[in-house]
C-alpha cells in the first residue's frame, strides 16, 4: 500500500481526529467507541481490522453468548469429559487411553455463493479444528438442508456442494459416515452447509490453543497467505444476503485438499515428538484470530512481524494479511531449541514453515510491519472480551396460530388402497427417498475403519483393532418440529441423535451441536433461539450427556423470511466391541419384528403432513427423555447380548418408512400386522418419538421379551421378517422391487 | 465458419491449487526458471453463421453465465479463423 | 519366514495404512517407503496405494511418477519384481507405462463410492493365484478418475494375452454392484504385464479384508495371500 506514512500506533496517537471505516468493516458504533476506549486512543487500521473481525457476530458469538452459558450452568456431571466448551473442539475420554475430538459447524453463506468450494472449505475448516487438538481425524459428517427438491436452484448447489464435500473429503483420506439431506423451501436462498468431524488421539496427546513460555515461537505453516475472503468473517458470515447487492460478495476462499492432507500428516508427526506447546488454526478472521487466541489464553504476551508472513500476493496491506482467510494454515507455539526440527518435519511434507514471531513476558499482542509496530492490544480484548448483546427476544404472535392449525385434524386416507398410495408417495418423497446417489459420492471405505456408514442410523468407526473399541455419531435437527415449538423440537433433535447412536448399540456420551437460525435482530428469531438453547441445554442436562462445543449460525435468512430454526445436533457414542454393532437391514428371515415405545397420534410436523398435505401446523411430538433412555439402555444391552439382529429408529416417515428402509438395505420384505388399540394409519405413519423396531431371532424372543418387561418398556410383536413384499395384513402389500424402484428413482431423477 | 475461443482462468487473486502442484514438480523434474504456473480451461466453439457483435455478444452471455464461475473465474472470449478457404 | 511388502506413501497418499493393514491380515510383513528414497529397502514386492498423489491435479499419477522412489522401482519391476497398483498407484504405473493404457474421467463424471462386483479373469498372476479363474468377487471402488481407455490393438492384444486380470461384472442389479461403474472399455477393471508380476486395478482390495470392517467381506485378501505365497515359497 502507498499509503504515508504508516499507521502505526504511534501515528494513531499523534492523530486522534483521522476517520476510519469502522462503520463499513461492519463495527457499530458504540462498538468502535469501545474499542477507542480500550486502548485510549484511536486505533490503527491494523487494530481496526481485528478487533472488527473478532467482533463479528461469526467469531464473538454476541448475540448468542449469553444464552449459550446455558450449556455450561447446565452441564450434566460427565467423567467423559476431558475437554469442554471454549477450544477448538470439545474432548470426551472413550476408554482405554483413548480420547475423542468432535464438532460440527456451519458454512452456510459460503456455500450459497459458491456451493463447491464453499462446501470444501467448510470441510477443511473443521478438519483443522480437531488436528489442532492433537488428533488424528477419522471421519466427517455433513449435515445438509436445501431448498424444495424441485427447485432449479436446488440443482445448482446441491450437486455443487455435494461434489465439494467429496471432493475435498474424499482427497483428505477420511470416511464420511454419516449425516443428512433435508429439502424444504424455507432453505431456499439460504441452504444450511454443516460439516461435522471426528479425530481420535491418546489422552496424553491432548493439544490446546495456548501460547505460552516466553521465548516460544511463533510458527505460521501451510499455505502462503493470498487475498481469499478478506472480510469474509464479518461481511459475509453476519449479513444477510441481500438480492440487490451482490458487489458485496467479496472474493471466495479456494479450498486445497491436497495442502491439508500434508498439513495433517506434518502436524501429526510434530505432535508425535512433543515438538508443539500450543497450536491454534486459521479459520476465519485468519491471523488476527489465531494471535490473538493464543496470546489471550497462554501466560505471556505475543510480538509478531508480519512482513514474515509467507504471500500469495505480494501487494496486500498488513490489514488484509490480518484478515485472509486463506485456507490450510496453521500456527504453532514451539520451543526455540525444537524450531529446527519442527521445519525439518514441514519440509519433508514439502509444507511451507516460517517463524513469524514470539512469545512475549508482557502481556501485549504486538505486531510489526516494515519496522513499525501496527498493533498494540491485549489480546483478550480481542479474543474473548468482545461486545455481548442482550437482544430483544418475544414469542411471535403467529405461534399460537401455527400451533393451532392441528395436523391431527387433516384427512386422512380411508381406504386401504389410499393408504397404500400414500405410503409410496412417502417413501419416494425427496425427504425419505434413498440417498445414495449423493452418498456415493463419499468415500466411507478409507482408512479401513468403517464400521457403519450411512444410510445407518449412525456412523461407527473403529478406533482400536485389537479390542474393537469404536465410537458412533448421528447427526439429528428437524427444522420443521422446531418451528412448531423451539425449546421442544431442539429436545427432539437431541433425542433423535441420541436414539440413532443407542440403536446402532452405542452408548451416547456427549454433543455438539450446529445452531442454525435467521437473524438476531428479529425479537421471534431472537426467542426460537433462546427457547432452542434452553431445551437443548435441559435435555442435555436430563439425558446425561454434555455439550462440548459447537457452532451457531444467525442472520440464516433471505429479506424479511428466516429459515425454520434448525439446531442441529451430533450425539456421539462409544462402542466396546465393533463386533456388537446393530445395522438397520434385515439379517435373517423368519425373525420377529418388535415395535419399542408408545404410539400416539401424532401428526404436527409429520413426514407425511408435508408429503400428502403440504402442511406444517399443531405441535411436534412429547418429547419423554426418561423414556428414550430406557429405550436406549435396552438397545444397548439388547446387542451387547446378542438379542437383536438389526433396529431402526423411528422418526420421519413413521414406522413404515423405518420398516421400508431395513427391507431395502436387507433384501428381505416383512408381514406387519397392526397391532390392537391402534389404526393401521396411526401404526404406520405416527411420529411419536421415542420408538424403534427391532427384529429378533426366534431363539431369543422370550429373553428380549422379559427384559422389556422387566425394565418397563413396551415391547409390541408387530410382525416378521418374510418374503419378497412389505405386506400390511388386511391393508396391502408392496413388492420389494416397486418399493426400491420408488424409494431409489425420486434423487437421480431430480439431480442428475 | 469461424471458431469462438473462451480461455476461463481463475482470477489472479484465487488460489489455484493445481497450478500450484506442478510448478512446485518443475525444479524435481530439472525444468528450472518458471516461477509460476496457472492451470485454466480453453472452450472451442464452432459458430454456424458470421460471427457478428450480436453473435460474440451472445457468447459473451453464455461465457459469463455458463462457461465461467465469475464469482472465482475471468475469461477472454476471441475469433479464431479458420482457414477452410484454403482447402 | 516371511514375506517383506513394501508400500510406498507419496505426497497425498491415503490408502497407505490400510495396505500395511492389509499386510499385516495377510501374515507378511509391510515395510513403508518413502516417495524422495532412492530406495526400496530390498523388499520383496510393492504395492502402490490409493489417494490423491499430488492432489491429481494435473492428471491422476502424473507427478507421483517423476518421484525419486519410482526410478528404482521401474527397474526392479522390469526385473521381475511383484508390483500391485492399487486406483492411484495403478494410475501412477500406467503413467510411468509400466501398464498400458490410462484412466479417464469416470463417464457420470462424479466420483463414485461403492461395493463392486468384479470377475477375475487371471488368475496366474504373482497377485491372483489365490482365486480361481473365472471367480466373483465384491470389493469397494472409490474413484473420479477409473475409466480404463486403451486403442484398440492394445486392448486386443491384451485380451489375447490374457493380461485383462479383471473385469466389472455387468449383469445383474446396480444396486447389489453390479455394472461398468466409470466406463471403462470392455469393462475392464485391472490388466497385468506381460511377465504377470504387475497388476494394477481400480476397485480396493485393502479394504475388502475384515469382517464387519467396511464392505464386511474379506474378498480382497487373497491380493495378499496370494503374493505371500509366492514369495514364501520361492
Amino acid at each position: 500500500m502507498s499509503r504515508t506514512p504508516l499507521d502505526t500506533v504511534e501515528h494513531a496517537a499523534a492523530t486522534p481526529d483521522v476517520e476510519l471505516p469502522w462503520a463499513e468493516l461492519g463495527l457499530k458504533k458504540d462498538e468502535y467507541e469501545r474499542v477507542v476506549e480500550i486502548l485510549g486512543r484511536r486505533p490503527t487500521g491494523a487494530e481496526l481490522a481485528m478487533y472488527s473481525v473478532m467482533w463479528s457476530e461469526h467469531c464473538s458469538y454476541k448475540s448468542s453468548k449469553v444464552h449459550l452459558r446455558q450449556f455450561g450452568e447446565k452441564a450434566p456431571e460427565s467423567d467423559a469429559m476431558l475437554v469442554g466448551i471454549g477450544e477448538n473442539a470439545g474432548v470426551v475420554d472413550v476408554g482405554q487411553g483413548y480420547a475423542v475430538t468432535f464438532k460440527v459447524e456451519s458454512h452456510n453463506h459460503p456455500s450459497y455463493v459458491e456451493p463447491y468450494q464453499g462446501a470444501a472449505t467448510g470441510v477443511g475448516g473443521i478438519v483443522r479444528d480437531i488436528i489442532a487438538m492433537g488428533a488424528r481425524p477419522v471421519a466427517v459428517v455433513d449435515p445438509l438442508r436445501f431448498g424444495a427438491a424441485d427447485h432449479p436452484d436446488t440443482k445448482r448447489v446441491l450437486p455443487g456442494v455435494v461434489a465439494g464435500i467429496g471432493g475435498y473429503g474424499n482427497c483428505l483420506g477420511l470416511p464420511n459416515i454419516g449425516g443428512e439431506v433435508v429439502f424444504d423451501a424455507c432453505y431456499q436462498g439460504n441452504p444450511l452447509v454443516n460439516a461435522g468431524a471426528i479425530g481420535v488421539m491418546r489422552h496424553e496427546d491432548i493439544h490446546l490453543a495456548k501460547a505460552s513460555g516466553a521465548g516460544n515461537k511463533v510458527i505460521l505453516y501451510g499455505a502462503r497467505t493470498g487475498g481469499d475472503g478478506i472480510g469474509g468473517a464479518s461481511i459475509l458470515a453476519s449479513e444477510t444476503f441481500d438480492d440487490a447487492k451482490p458487489s458485496k460478495r467479496p472474493a471466495v476462499q479456494v479450498g486445497d485438499p491436497f495442502q491439508e492432507k500434508l498439513l495433517i500428516e506434518c502436524t501429526l508427526e510434530a505432535f508425535q515428538e512433543k515438538l508443539v506447546v500450543g497450536i491454534q488454526d486459521l479459520g476465519a478472521a485468519g491471523l488476527s484470530c489465531a494471535t490473538s487466541e493464543l496470546a489471550s489464553n497462554g501466560s505471556g504476551g505475543m510480538r509478531v512481524t508480519l512482513d514474515d508472513v509467507p504471500l500469495r500476493d505480494s501487494t496486500l496491506s498488513p490489514e488484509e494479511i490480518l484478515m485472509s482467510e486463506s485456507q490450510e494454515r496453521m500456527c504453532a507455539v514451539v520451543e526455540p531449541e525444537k524450531v529446527d526440527r519442527f521445519l525439518e518435519i514441514c519440509e519433508k511434507w514439502d509444507v511451507i514453515a516460517t517463524v513469524i514471531g514470539e512469545v512475549t513476558d508482557g502481556d501485549r499482542l504486538e505486531i510489526y510491519w516494515h519496522g513499525g509496530k501496527i498493533v498494540d492490544v491485549d489480546p483478550r480484548t480481542v479474543a474473548h472480551e468482545g461486545p455481548v448483546y442482550e437482544r430483544p427476544y418475544a414469542r411471535p404472535s403467529w405461534q399460537d396460530t401455527l400451533q393451532a392449525d392441528d395436523a391431527n385434524k387433516l384427512p386422512r386416507p380411508v381406504t386401504s388402497e389410499e393408504l397404500k398410495d400414500q405410503v409410496l408417495k412417502l417413501v419416494g418423497s425427496p425427504n425419505q427417498a434413498s440417498k445414495s446417489w449423493i452418498t456415493s459420492q463419499y468415500d466411507h471405505f478409507v482408512q479401513g475403519n468403517t464400521v457403519l456408514a450411512q444410510p445407518e442410523d449412525s456412523g461407527m468407526i473403529r478406533i482400536d483393532e485389537e479390542s474393537g473399541l469404536g465410537v458412533a455419531i448421528a447427526t439429528d435437527g428437524n427444522g420443521r418440529y422446531a418451528k412448531l415449538d423451539p425449546y421442544h423440537g431442539a429436545q427432539l433433535a437431541l433425542a433423535e441423535a441420541y436414539r440413532n447412536v443407542a440403536t446402532t448399540g452405542a452408548k451416547p456420551l456427549a454433543v455438539s451441536d450446529c445452531l442454525n437460525f435467521g437473524s438476531p435482530e428479529d425479537p421471534a428469531v431472537m426467542w426460537q433461539f433462546a427457547e432452542a438453547v434452553r431445551g437443548l441445554a435441559d435435555a442435555c442436562q436430563q439425558l446425561g450427556t454434555p455439550v462440548t462445543g459447537g457452532n451457531v449460525s444467525l442472520y440464516n435468512q433471505t429479506g424479511e423470511a428466516a429459515i425454520h430454526p434448525t439446531p442441529v445436533v451430533a450425539v456421539l457414542g462409544v462402542i466396546d466391541d465393533v463386533a456388537r454393532r446393530t445395522p438397520v437391514a434385515f439379517q435373517e428371515e423368519g425373525q420377529l419384528l418388535y415395535l419399542l415405545g408408545d404410539t400416539r397420534e401424532e401428526f404436527g410436523g409429520s413426514a407425511w403432513s408435508q408429503v400428502v398435505h403440504d402442511h406444517l401446523g399443531g405441535l411436534p411430538p412429547q418429547v419423554d427423555l426418561e423414556r428414550e433412555r430406557l429405550l436406549a439402555e435396552i438397545l444397548i444391552s439388547a446387542s451387547r447380548d446378542g438379542m437383536i439382529d438389526s433396529a431402526h429408529d423411528l422418526s420421519d416417515g413413521g414406522l413404515i418408512q423405518a420398516v421400508v428402509e431395513s427391507a431395502l438395505l436387507g433384501g428381505k420384505g416383512a408381514r406387519l400386522i397392526v397391532p390392537d388399540g391402534l389404526d393401521a394409519f396411526t401404526f404406520l405413519f405416527s411420529e411419536s418419538a421415542g420408538r424403534a423396531v427391532v427384529a429378533v431371532p426366534r431363539s431369543e424372543e422370550v429373553r428380549f421379551n422379559d427384559m422389556c418387561g422387566a425394565r418397563g418398556l413396551p415391547a409390541t410383536r408387530i410382525g416378521v421378517v418374510d418374503g419378497d413384499a412389505v405386506d400390511v395384513q388386511g391393508e396391502f402389500a408392496l413388492s420389494l422391487a416397486e418399493l426400491r424402484e420408488t424409494h431409489e428413482a425420486t434423487i437421480p431423477a431430480l439431480l442428475a | 465458419m469461424a471458431r469462438v475461443v473462451v480461455d476461463v482462468m481463475l482470477k489472479p487473486e484465487i488460489l489455484d491449487p493445481q497450478g500450484q502442484a506442478v510448478q512446485r514438480a518443475l525444479p524435481r523434474l530439472g525444468f528450472d526458471g518458471i516461477s509460476d504456473v496457472r492451470q485454466g480451461k480453453r472452450f472451442e466453439l464452432e459458430v454456424d453463421g458470421p460471427v457478428d457483435e450480436a453473435a460474440l455478444a451472445r457468447i459473451h452471455d453464455l461465457a459469463e453465465s455458463f462457461l465461467a464461475n465469475t464469482v472465482i473465474e475471468d475469461f477472454t472470449v476471441r475469433v479464431e479463423e479458420v482457414a477452410e478457404a484454403a482447402k | 519366514m516371511t514375506a517383506r511388502i513394501g508400500v510406498v506413501t507419496f505426497p497425498g497418499s491415503l490408502d497407505d495404512r490400510d495396505t500395511q493393514r492389509a499386510i499385516r491380515v495377510a501374515g507378511a510383513e509391510p515395510v513403508a517407503l518413502w516417495h524422495k528414497d532412492k530406495d526400496l529397502k530390498q523388499v520383496d514386492a510393492v504395492v502402490l496405494c490409493g489417494g490423491f498423489s499430488y492432489g491429481d491435479y494435473l492428471r491422476a499419477g502424473a507427478i507421483a511418477r517423476f518421484s525419486p522412489v519410482m526410478e528404482p522401482l521401474l527397474e526392479q519391476a522390469k526385473a521381475g519384481l511383484p508390483v500391485l497398483g492399487i486406483c492411484n498407484g495403478f494410475q501412477i504405473l500406467t503413467e510411468a507405462h509400466l501398464l498400458p493404457g490410462t484412466m479417464l474421467r469416470n463417464d457420470h463424471l462424479h466420483f463414485i463410492c461403492r461395493d463392486q462386483k468384479l470377475r477375475v479373469e487371471n488368475a496366474e498372476t504373482s497377485w491372483t493365484t489365490d482365486y480361481a479363474a473365472g471367480q466373483e468377487i465384491s470389493i469397494p471402488l472409490k474413484n473420479n478418475d477409473g475409466q480404463y481407455v486403451a486403442d484398440a490393438y492394445t486392448l486386443d492384444k491384451l485380451e489375447a494375452e490374457g493380461r485383462v486380470a479383471f473385469r466389472y461384472l455387468v449383469h445383474g442389479e446396480a444396486a447389489d454392484g453390479y455394472g461398468n461403474p466409470n466406463g471403462s472399455q470392455r469393462d475392464i477393471a485391472g490388466v497385468s504385464n506381460e511377465a504377470g508380476n504387475v497388476v494394477g486395478l481400480m476397485p480396493h482390495p485393502e479394504h475388502a479384508v475384515e469382517p464387519l470392517i467396511g464392505t464386511g467381506r474379506t474378498d480382497g485378501l487373497p491380493f495378499f495371500t496370494s503374493i505371500l505365497k509366492k514369495l514364501v515359497n520361492a
